[in-house]
This record gives C-alpha cells, structure tokens and sequence, in this order.
C-alpha cells in the first residue's frame, strides 16, 4: 500500500446517532522556553507535542477508558475536553456541535472528577460549600422543578452515597476519609446533573480495599443516570473493571481502540501486548517489558512513533513480515482491523488482514521528524 | 538463627492529643536469603515497622518488644553500636526514596558516603566500589558524577538500591520502592531486586500496598490491618486462597484482567480502613467485613492456624463448622 | 488465579433510585454559612489562646487600646494645653501630682502620654489600612493574571521597595506639607510593596492548587475564583501581615514625627520625644520625659509584633492539614 493511510475517527460501539462527545485531530502542544539571545540567533523553542493528532469519541451512557503511561497526553487530552487547555489545532463536538468561545452551557453538562480528592477540595470550605459551588457559579438556586439549593446539594451527596447527606454539610474536607473525599468530589459534580463527567485517574489516590466501593459507584451513577464516562487511568485493571471501550495511548497518539474485552484479550499493538505482559502477577518477574529510551514528547520518532521500542522491531519480527521499512519510515493511523477494534500497526494490519479502514486522508500539519 | 525477628512489637507515637497505637504487637520473622511481603493500607503500621527496625522513629516514641537482628535486640543496643549497624547489618529503601537525594551532590558522593562513613574505605576505594554497585542496579557507572535532577525517576531509584547495598547488609528493608514509578519501570525494577535478591543471598522485608506485586517476589506475605497481622503463609497460598476476609478484599482490588467474575463488578469493601485513634472493639475489621457474625464485635481474635505454615486472625478460622453470616 | 469477589456486604448500601428529595434541612445556605463561620472563629480562638506569647501581645494592646479610647477619662484635655492651670512646675521629677513628671511647659507627662496613644495608634491602624489595600489588590492582580500585567505590577513595586523609605519619607512630608492625612498617606504608600510581594507569592501558590482548577472546570468566573478561593486562602496571610505592618507604621510615625514631619499641633509619642530632643531633656537629664512615650512604643510595637507571630503560626496552612 502507497498511499498514506490517514486517520480514522471511531464511532463507538455501532450506536445510531451522533455520538455525545467527539474529539477530531486535535493537537495540543506545549511550547519551551527560549532565551533572548538565542532566540536572536534563531533558535526555536522546543515543542512538546503532548497530544498529535487525537481522534475519539465518547457515545451516550458510554464508559471509555482512556489508557497509557505518564507522557502519553491521556490528562492532557481529558484537560483539554474540559476546556483547561487550549487545543493547537482540531475540533471538540458536543452533542454535534462544535464547541465555541463560551463553554459555560458546555461545562454544566461535562464535569470533571479530580485525581487527588484532598487538594480537590478548598479546606477552607465546607463539604456543603464545595457541592453547592458549581450551583453558585451557574446561578441555580431552585431547580425547576421548585427543588431548593440545599436540596439539590442533599441529593448530589446522596447519590454518591454520602448518607445521611445533612450530616456532613458543615464538615471540612479534613474531616472526611479519602474515600468519603472523593465522594464530595463526584457529588459536587454531580449537582449539576451532568452528562458526561470526566475522571482522571479516579481511584489511584485511594486505598486499595475503598476503590472498589468508587468504581461501583461510578458504574451506578452510569447504570442509574445514564451518565457517559470518560476516565484516564494508567491501570488496565480497572479498564477491565469498568469501561465498555478502552483506548491506549502512546506519545501523544491513540495507539489502539476498541471494546475492552477485544482489546485486552486480544491485543493488536505491540504496546497494548507489553502493558499487558508487564502487568504483576501475569507472568512472574520474569515478564518481558519494554526497554530503551521513556517516550519523549520533544522529540517524536519518525515513522511509526513506536518502532524504536518495539519488540516485533527488536525481535525482527516485522522484518520477517516485510514491513520493517514501513514501521521505521511511514507514520500511520488508526485502522479498523477487527469490527471495532482498531489499531495504528503495520504489521497487525498485515496479520490480520482485515484492513478494510475507511482511510480517512486527513490534511495533518507536518510529520514528525527527531 | 533468623536474619530478623520481631517480638511483640509495639509502638506508640506521642501526640498532643495522646498516644496514638501505630503497632499492637507484631511479630515475624525473616530468614537467611527470604522475602518476606508486608501488605497493608494506609495506617496499618507496615511503614512505622519499617523505621522502628532501624530505630529511626521520631524521639518520644514508645516502642516495646524486642527486634532481634542477628540475635542482637536493636532496641536495647547502645548508641555507638547501633550506629555501626546501621546499614551494615540491615538498610532500608525508603518510600519516596526518589526525593531523599540531595539534590545538590552528585550520587556517586551520595553513595560513597556511606562507604565511608562506616569506614569501609577511603574514598578511592568507596569510588571503585559504588561503580560497581552502579553496575549491579543496571547503571552505566559512568553516572557516578551525575546530579540527581540528570536522572529519571527509575534511575533514582536504582541510585537509591544501590546506596542500600553500599555496605553489604544482610538484610533490605523496601518500603513502597515500586509505588510512584510507571509500570514498565515498575516492572524494571522489580526484577532488579529480585535479581539482586537472589545473587546477594539477602534477605527482605519488602512492604507495599499493591499485593499481585508482593506475590511475584515474596516467599512469604504478611497482611496487615490496624496495626497488627491479620494473615500471613506463604505468598501463593495466601494470594489465592486466602483466608482472612480482609486479605480476600486487599486481593480483589487488583483484578486479574480477562478474569470474568470481575468484569463490570468491581470488588471492595465499604468504610474506610481504621485511623490509629479509633480502632473498633473486638476484631478491628468487622464493620466493614462481610463475613461478620455476632462474636465479632466482642472478640479479638488471634492469629489462628489456618493450614501448615499459614495463620489467620479470623474467628471462622478458628471454627470448624459454617456459620451463617448475619448482622 | 485470583480468589473470586467477595460478596457484598450484607447491609449493602441502598440502590441509588430517583427518590424525592431530603427534607430541607434547618435554616437556608445562609444559616448554614453562618454556623460554619462561629465554628470556625471558636475554633481559632481557642487555639489561639493556647499560644502564651499570643496572648501576652493580645492583652496589652487591649490595654493601650482601652487608654486610647477612655482618655477623656483617664487625663483631663485641659492637662494639654500650655496655659493649663493644672501645670505644675516646668521639668520637675516625678511626683504624687505628676507620676511621670513635668515637661518643660510644666504638663503632665503622663498626661501627653496617654492622649499621645491616640495619634499614635490612629496613625498607624489608618496607615497600615491603606498600604494593606493598595498592596492586596495589586499583590492579588499581579499574582493571578500574571504576564503583562503582574510584569508591570511587580516592577512598580520593586521602584517602590528599593527607594529608602526616610528619605522617600522626608521628600514627601515637606513637598505636601505636615499634618495627620498626610502623615497616613506617605506611610501608606511606602510601606504597601512588601505585603504586595507576600500576597503575590501566596496567591502564586492558591492558584495552581487543583481545587482552583475544579473551579475552572465548573465554569468559574474570575471573579468567583478570586473571591471564594484566591482570598479566602490569602486572607489569613494578609491578617497576620497587616498586624505586622501596624507595628512598623507606628515606628515610622514616630520617626517622622521626631524629626519635625509630623503634625506639629497634634500630640503623639512621636511628638513628645521630639518636644523632649528639642528642650534639651536628653543633657539636661530629664529622662522621665523620654522613658514614659519610649517605652509606650516599644511595648505596642512589641505586643502587636508578638500577636502577628503567634497569627502566623496559626495560621500556616501546613498546621491545620492532617
């Protein structure tokens, strides 16, 4: 194949309709400093490419894992859905429409869910001032259906199982445990009878043995309220646990997509295989991981962005299948390679010989080049 | 003789508002060229155990008990002497170890300071050897004049294993060495020190939260909740099949992926594990045990025999016929 | 293989249902913020109690405040004036009549000493509220819009700083004439650059804080973020700061009034000590003229500098986390 393959936008599990969230090859870059003088002699600022050109989307009722180390722009992806970044290039769709300058209706409808739920919560609020902010900031004090402020606090905690709710109105967040923490957290944002709400990395600040009690909530709130999730983890585990879909994440990319069972029983991309083998317990110490260099997002291989680490590479497997130049020299994106189950390899799409992606050719800015 | 052994353990942090329990009587026993896995959340004491060997707890701290290392009791040794032991019979790889470099000397004078301190060698000699120890935690030894900020954190790290072993202890406590590095280097460093492990001959106290991370390296796991042990044996068996309600949860939070049982059914406990201050009466997990019977609230059990080689601090443990579960 | 799930526990916690709303709870949002506020004062105040030196500073400005306000009772106004009958003899020791002794018009020193506290105190409360505001708001924009604006900010205030602050003093007090108001202002506006540079460090540090951020994820206005996170974490600083800087306002209308800068009809400690250097006390041994305003200074300045440290204390955030 000689012409580029382009990227492909996944519309979820095959759900008529718009999806409610979508996210089309976005960019998102931060720049390094550079100094006067040698800005003078034409030195350019180092660009970390934190997110290269990122395409998903998040249907109704959905729960999407977003998965990857840290450097592979997972946050700042989920930051940038939530409006905290400003994307370089790319469009976010809510419900269809792409969103503007004022996020304000947006962000009554998406909310987010903190990693750390102690520094989550200003300690000089209350529990109930810390629900109720959201309200404030909108300006609802009754719903419409005559329900008043306190109220509406009241069921927030509730539903994330703060009961009884009244008994931890003037409470200070360094009252609570971590768990009950993180409970003022979902329900501040849930207040606002969200939508979508978007976790970053949700329980990994938490015991062990109090995740569990998180996780089903969230899994309730989705069952109860229809509440589409998009949560940024590092664990596959938890993946496993609670998404439907789970995408992978490498510098800046997403890597391979697809249902979770699909992709975490049947892994396609050599890196979703090595998150997976390096998992404890799976192998023994013995398992094989990854060596060489940690991603770098200033400095993004050419290529397919994963080929100087890869171990089909290594292993010379790729070159047995003949598509070692292709991984060395021809960057690519997401192919449908199974119904649904897609992933941004040579040699998978060559294995599998189900690539039959509608090669979306999208006009993307310059390559990377070290 | 065991490399280690902890009798009845005790320790009581001094606070304003009065003492405060961390440890009610722990005690275990390490041998010669044995991994020993302390599991537990936070509050449990696993990383109060981890400074008390050494005595490194804050001054006014109660500790009672004995702490036989080598056959001598850590507690009741003279100043001058405990100095020498410390690392030299028994050091530790802090939580956090990453931040405990100064960030302005360079590692291998980091390292070589305790070489030197212990008089093992002049500093020409502590050089050669911490490039050695470089080398032996997979690090070109050419970092040795490297500062700390010129390194990634999993190279902090095996900076920090290698210090450990600067004077060639016979024992390493790990507290939480693996917690805030990502999983491939997790994955790194694990083999390093099971590898070291193995080589060495030395023996380990190795103390996390994760437990399918304490199964790959321990012959022997140790769980503990509110200050004591509630089940230890041999690491497998205690994995998977354990015993003890508690340790049943602890291992249900990390699922295995493609085990059915766990999809979209995430296993945990409701409550929160115990502050040192209110730990309930009887046994300390029975408001949040499943299993929980109308004994468990006056009762405070023992660490039962639950098998060869394996105990539980459970009362279903200790009897031989099913009971029905009921509040 | 793993050892299957528990099973949930027997009282399981109630399956989330669209259920009716809770009953309101007593009193609206605003009883409920103001029962957290008592709480919150009890609170601090009973930790502050604890504090000996604290408390040691706490009651005697109480002290000198209680002179301050009852002077009308505790010295006759009368005792002021030169041409007083009361007067006794010029520059006489202390006495039953006079227990801090005469000055060289023949009042009484403690007289001078007690309505002195007045100027003095007002100076320096009234001072000190003009460099707080001046330097909040701009500690404050500076710190949180940051860039262009806190580039400007910051580089205004390090003018301000580096210029020594009696001869900026000195200039001004003679270019726009003595007297009380302008007294306060050059006070005012020489001593706002340090607490714009503590706020602006402080807020510096709020601003990453990621419950700001969750603010800005709820859609937060600047305002909103401003008001209910931005101050409410920078206000206790910029309390204890302003105790601080209530100390050295007081030193410096003292300063400036012992040099002749101050408002020549007005009495304060300042003053005395000038009227005092200026009859000559200092040869002519008179020191119960200069002992009585001296260490009425030091005492307030040390007692307002002894509740500032122990506010700090207190107030460090690093304290009230578990």
């Amino acid at each position: 194949m000689s012409q580029r393959e382009g990227f492909v936008g996944t519309l979820g599990p095959r759900i008529e309709g718009t999806p409610l969230l979508e996210v089309e090859d976005l960019y998102i870059s931060f720049e390094g400093r550079v100094g006067l003088g040698s800005g003078l002699l034409g030195k350019k600022a180092t660009e970390a490419r934190a997110v290269d050109g990122v395409s998903l989307s998040l249907a109704q009722g959905e729960i999407l894992a977003l998965a990857g180390e840290s450097g592979c722009g997972k946050t700042t992806l989920a930051r940038t859905i939530m409006g905290l970044e400003k994307a370089k290039s790319g469009t976010i769709s809510f419900e269809g429409a792409q969103l503007g300058r004022n996020l304000r209706k947006y962000r009554r409808r998406v909310q987010m869910v903190f990693q750390d739920p102690t520094a989550a919560l200003n300690p000089r609020q209350t529990i109930y001032e810390s629900v109720a902010e959201g309200l404030r900031i909108h300006g609802i004090s009754r719903s419409k259906d005559g329900v008043s402020e306190e109220q509406l606090v009241a069921r927030a905690l509730s539903r994330a199982g703060m009961r009884p709710p009244e008994r931890f109105f003037l409470n200070y967040p360094h009252e609570l445990s971590g768990g009950q923490r993180q409970r003022v957290v979902i329900a501040g944002a849930l207040v606002l009878d969200p939508e979508v709400i978007v976790a970053d990395e949700p329980v990994s600040n938490l015991d062990a043995s109090v995740r569990g009690e998180i996780l089903r909530l969230l899994l309730q709130l989705r069952d109860d309220l229809g509440i589409a999730m998009l949560v940024v983890t590092h664990d596959l585990g938890l993946a496993w646990t609670i998404a439907d879909r789970v995408a992978v994440m490498y510098l800046g990319r997403i890597v391979e997509v697809g249902p979770t069972e699909e992709v975490l029983q049947r892994p396609l991309h050599p890196y979703t295989k090595a998150l997976l083998d390096v998992v404890p317990e799976a192998g023994g110490v013995d398992r094989p991981f990854l060596t060489g260099e940690p991603p770098d997002p200033t400095r993004i291989p050419g290529g397919c962005r994963f080929h100087p680490r890869c171990p089909a590479v290594a292993s010379g497997a790729s070159a047995a299948a003949g598509v070692e130049d292709r991984c060395r020299g021809q960057d690519l994106g997401l192919l449908e390679l199974r119904p649904n189950h897609y992933a941004a390899c040579h040699l998978a799409a060559l294995e599998t010989r189900e690539g039959n992606g509608q090669a979306r050719v999208l006009s993307t800015p310059e390559t990377s080049t070290s | 003789m065991s490399i280690l052994s902890v009798r009845d353990l005790h320790v009581d942090y001094r606070t304003q508002a009065g003492p405060i329990p961390a440890v009610r009587g722990v005690s275990f026993d390490i041998e010669k060229g044995e991994v020993l896995g302390l599991a537990g959340e936070s509050g449990c004491g696993k990383s109060t155990i981890a400074s008390a060997i050494l005595r490194l707890l804050p001054p006014g701290t109660e500790v009672t008990g004995q702490i036989l290392l080598n056959g001598e009791d850590v507690l009741r040794m003279k100043p001058g002497r405990l100095r020498a032991v410390r690392w030299t019979r028994a050091s530790i790889v802090f939580q956090g170890a990453m931040h405990a470099l100064n960030p302005v000397q360079r590692v291998g004078d980091q390292i070589a300071e305790a070489i030197i301190i212990h008089g093992q060698g002049g500093e020409r000699e502590a050089r050669v050897r911490v490039g050695a120890l470089l080398e032996q935690v997979g690090l070109p030894p050419r970092r040795i004049d490297d500062y700390p900020h010129e390194l990634s954190g999993g190279q902090k790290q095996r900076v920090m294993i290698a210090m450990a072993l600067a004077c060639s202890p016979s024992l390493v406590i790990a507290d939480e060495p693996t917690t805030a590095l990502d999983v491939m280097v997790q994955a790194q460093v694990l083999k390093l020190l099971n590898d070291l492990q193995h080589e060495l001959g030395l023996a380990m106290l190795f103390i996390t939260h994760d437990l399918s991370v304490l199964v790959e390296v321990s012959d022997r796991l140790a769980i503990m909740y509110a200050g004591r042990i509630v089940e230890e044996g041999a690491a497998h068996e205690v994995f998977e099949d354990p015993a003890h309600p508690y340790s049943r949860a602890l291992a249900g939070a990390f699922p295995a992926i493609g085990d059915q049982q766990y999809r979209m059914a995430p296993a945990g406990l409701g409550g929160d594990p115990p502050y040192p201050t209110d730990i309930p009466s009887g046994c300390s997990f029975h408001p949040r045990c499943p299993l929980a019977f109308e004994d468990c609230p006056t009762i405070d059990p023992e660490l039962y025999v639950a098998g060869t080689g394996r105990r539980a601090a459970c009362l279903l443990v200790n009897r031989p016929q099913p009971v029905e579960a009921g509040a | 293989m793993r050892p299957p799930p528990i099973e949930p526990p027997i009282v399981a916690p109630p399956v989330i249902v669209e259920e009716a709303p809770p009953p309101v709870p007593p009193g609206g949002p605003g009883k409920i913020a103001w029962a957290r506020r008592r709480r919150s004062l009890s609170r601090s105040w009973r930790v502050y109690r604890k504090n000996v030196m604290g408390m040691a500073g706490l009651l005697t400005l109480i002290l000198f405040i209680a002179v301050a306000l009852f002077a009308p009772l505790l010295a006759d106004r009368e005792a002021l004036k030169v041409t007083c009958e009361c007067n006794g003899t010029p520059l006489s020791s202390p006495s039953i009549d006079f227990p801090f002794g005469t000055d060289n018009y023949g009042r009484s020193v403690l007289a001078l000493t007690i309505w002195g506290s007045r100027i003095s105190l007002l100076v320096g409360l009234l001072a000190t509220s003009v460099a707080m505001l001046i330097g909040a708001v701009i500690g404050l924009v500076a710190g949180y819009f940051g860039r262009w604006s806190e580039t400007l900010l910051m580089r205004i205030t390090d003018w301000f700083l580096v210029i020594p602050f009696l001869p900026l003093a000195i200039v001004l007090a003679s270019v726009l004439g003595g007297g009380l108001f302008v007294i306060i202002m050059v006070i005012g506006v020489t001593s706002w650059p340090s607490t714009a540079r503590i706020v602006r460090a402080q807020v510096l540090s709020v601003k990453t804080r990621p419950y700001v951020e969750r603010g800005r994820a709820l859609g937060a206005t600047n305002w909103h973020t401003m008001t209910r996170h931005i101050l409410p974490n920078v206000g206790p600083l910029i309390f204890a700061n302003t105790i601080l800087t209530v100390a050295i306002a007081i030193l410096s209308e003292t300063t400036l009034s012992f040099l002749g800068l101050g408002d020549p009809l007005s009495i304060s400690w300042g003053t005395i000590l000038e009227f005092a250097f200026g009859g000559g006390a200092m040869g002519g041994g008179q020191w119960w003229w200069i002992i009585p305003p001296g260490l009425a200074i030091v005492f307030v300045v040390l007692a307002f500098t002894m509740c500032g440290f122990a506010l700090d204390e207190i107030l460090n955030p690093r304290l009230r986390e578990r």
